[in-house]
């Protein structure tokens, strides 16, 4: 059996007492709402994409330490990104939560940041907290108006 | 007489063996469940009752002429009278089968509702109210534009009693009110509730989820109007639950579902119904279900109650004491009459964390909103850790309470 610690690492804890990029992105033009109707998560992600890359990247939100955590390391890996990297990101993170890790090699990023969040795995119901920031992020991409439900 | 010594007449660890479940450890812990509030565990004679029911007496209920199903619809019927007596209403008829609470409150709200309301009428219910005894009056509302008015509670989850009078006015059709708090404990003044309620002439239906497994319910004392709960939060199974309503109201509703079971004789012009209760269980019922009840009730029966209840009191007491000496840990509802449920949170630690903290200590509780999200709302909170207890909990059981809290604690504080 996991250690509790494998899934509340310090990287994990740090990230949740101090979220990086947090607040409102005043010139933002592309962002979506979403929250997680179980356990009352909500989250909002602002982007701002400039020609095919996303130049900043920010949330705003509430929710437990796995929830806040997955969104401030994702905002910290979206900036400079390409779209289509943004794309692959996503399905490495996808991986590193459901199997932990990503069997895909990958040599623009660092996926060790994602790799700390590869504990969510051994708790089926905390998956979602890991997954609402990038599954908001994913509908802000596709443009969807409508919140965005882990449900 | 200290709570511990309270506690002897009852003997947790005794009854706690009827409970097949907590013979299997738990991350290789013994298991702590602190979610009662949520659904009970079963004793080991529902379990058996339920076994031989499909085993030995199972047929279809009020309709073969043969062996077995005069046998089932016997037992159907004893479960009937065994709620009847627990909840001591009057008559037999006035126990409907139903699903469960939520139901139950769906029922009277789409049959007595419709029937009774028009637009402007409003229906009373208090800031306390589980999501089931909210939504309903909600959907009536949006359907025939009715009005939902909310008692509120003070900073204690006290109902305000003077606000509540202040609300019943000229146009308050009903009352629909929990007997129990399930995300804060409270304890309403039920009495006086329907007492002021029905000097106005205004019927009140008692949400009594949470009241009918730990107090004593007497539906004739109280003279509610309706009453309701459900089996599995009274250590029965679930799918199963009590509308207990008075006969002449419910003789004077229009029937839930149509179907078999709930009629009298059936044209393709005309349908005469049923008289009640079958009037409101159409479609074959959930026997084994309702044996099953019969059976929880029973148990529960064979057990000194009143000392039981002192325990469960006294364990809520303990926790808060506990959890109060703690740093950083604040507690929800600290009403003067209140149940055996404790609701709070640690400062910088999100109630799913210390969920999940605590379940790898074997500490089985609730972290969330309890379905009562404008509970969470009047005290600011998205959502709170819940220790609700039973009456298979111990002293032990808040300890190992009190070690998880501090564990988290401890894993936060890095």
């Amino acid at each position: 059996m996991m250690d509790i610690r494998d899934l509340y690492q310090e990287v994990i804890l740090d990230h949740s007492r101090r979220p990086r990029n947090f607040g409102r992105l005043a010139d933002a033009n592309c962002e979506a709402e979403g929250d997680n109707p179980l356990c009352g998560d909500r989250v909002h992600i602002y982007l701002r994409i400039e020609g095919d890359r996303v130049t900043e990247a920010r949330f705003e939100g509430r929710g437990c330490a796995i929830s806040m955590a997955s969104a401030s390391l994702m905002t910290d890996m979206l900036r400079g990104l390409a779209l289509d990297e943004v794309r692959a990101l996503f399905q490495h993170f996808h991986a590193v939560v459901t199997h932990g890790e990503s069997a895909e090699a990958c040599d623009w990023i660092d996926l060790d940041k994602l790799n700390v969040l590869s504990g969510v795995r051994e708790y089926p119901v905390r998956i979602k907290c890991a997954t609402l920031a990038w599954h908001t992020m994913k509908a802000a991409l596709e443009g969807k108006r409508t919140p965005v439900r882990t449900e | 007489m200290t709570d511990k010594a309270a506690a002897v007449r009852f003997d947790p660890v005794r009854a706690r063996q009827d409970f097949p479940i907590f013979r299997q450890p738990i991350y290789g812990k013994r298991l702590v469940y602190l979610d009662t509030a949520a659904s009970a565990q079963k004793p080991r004679q529902v379990i058996e009752a339920i076994k031989h029911c499909y085993e030995a007496e199972y047929a279809n209920v009020h309709r073969g002429v043969y062996y077995l199903s005069q046998r089932a619809s016997e037992n159907f019927e004893a479960a009937r009278e065994t709620v009847r007596s627990f909840i001591n209403a009057r008559e037999g008829r006035e126990i409907i089968f139903v699903r469960g609470a939520t139901e139950a409150i769906n029922l009277v709200a789409q049959t007595w509702g419709r029937a009774n309301l028009t637009p402007g009428d409003e229906v009373l219910i208090s800031h306390i109210e589980h999501h089931s005894n909210i939504v309903p009056w909600q959907m009536l509302r949006d359907q025939i534009g009715c009005v939902l008015r909310v008692a509120p509670v003070d900073d204690d989850g006290a109902l305000i009693l003077e606000e509540f009078e202040r609300l019943l006015g000229p146009r308050t059709r009903l009352v629909a009110i929990t007997h129990m708090s399930n995300a804060l404990g409270t304890i309403t003044p039920i009495a006086e509730i329907i007492r002021l309620a029905q000097a106005r002439g205004i019927p009140v239906l008692v949400d009594g989820c949470q009241a009918a497994p730990h107090m004593d319910v007497d539906v004739q004392a109280l003279g509610c109007d309706f009453y309701v709960f459900s089996g599995h939060k009274l250590y029965g199974p679930s799918g199963i639950g009590v509308l207990y309503g008075k006969a002449a109201l419910l003789e004077a509703m229009p029937p839930y579902q149509g179907g078999g079971e709930m009629i009298a004789s059936v044209t393709f012009d005309k349908t005469t119904f049923a008289p009640i209760p079958h009037k409101f269980e159409a479609g074959t019922p959930h026997i084994s279900g309702a044996v099953g009840l019969g059976a929880a009730i029973d148990y529960l029966r064979g057990l000194d109650l009143a000392a039981m209840r002192e325990h469960e009191l006294a364990l809520m007491r303990y926790a808060s004491k506990r959890l109060g000496e703690l740093n950083s840990v604040r507690l929800f509802g600290t009403a003067a009459d209140k149940g055996a449920i404790v609701s709070f949170d640690v400062t910088g630690i999100h109630p799913h964390d210390v969920g999940t903290i605590i379940d790898r200590e074997g500490v089985a509780v609730r972290a969330g909103h309890h379905c009562a999200q404008p509970v969470m709302d009047r005290f600011n909170v998205a959502a709170t850790v819940r220790a609700s207890f039973g009456l298979y909990n111990t002293f032990e059981d808040v300890d190992a309470l009190i070690q998880g809290v501090r564990r988290a604690q401890e894993v936060f504080a890095g």
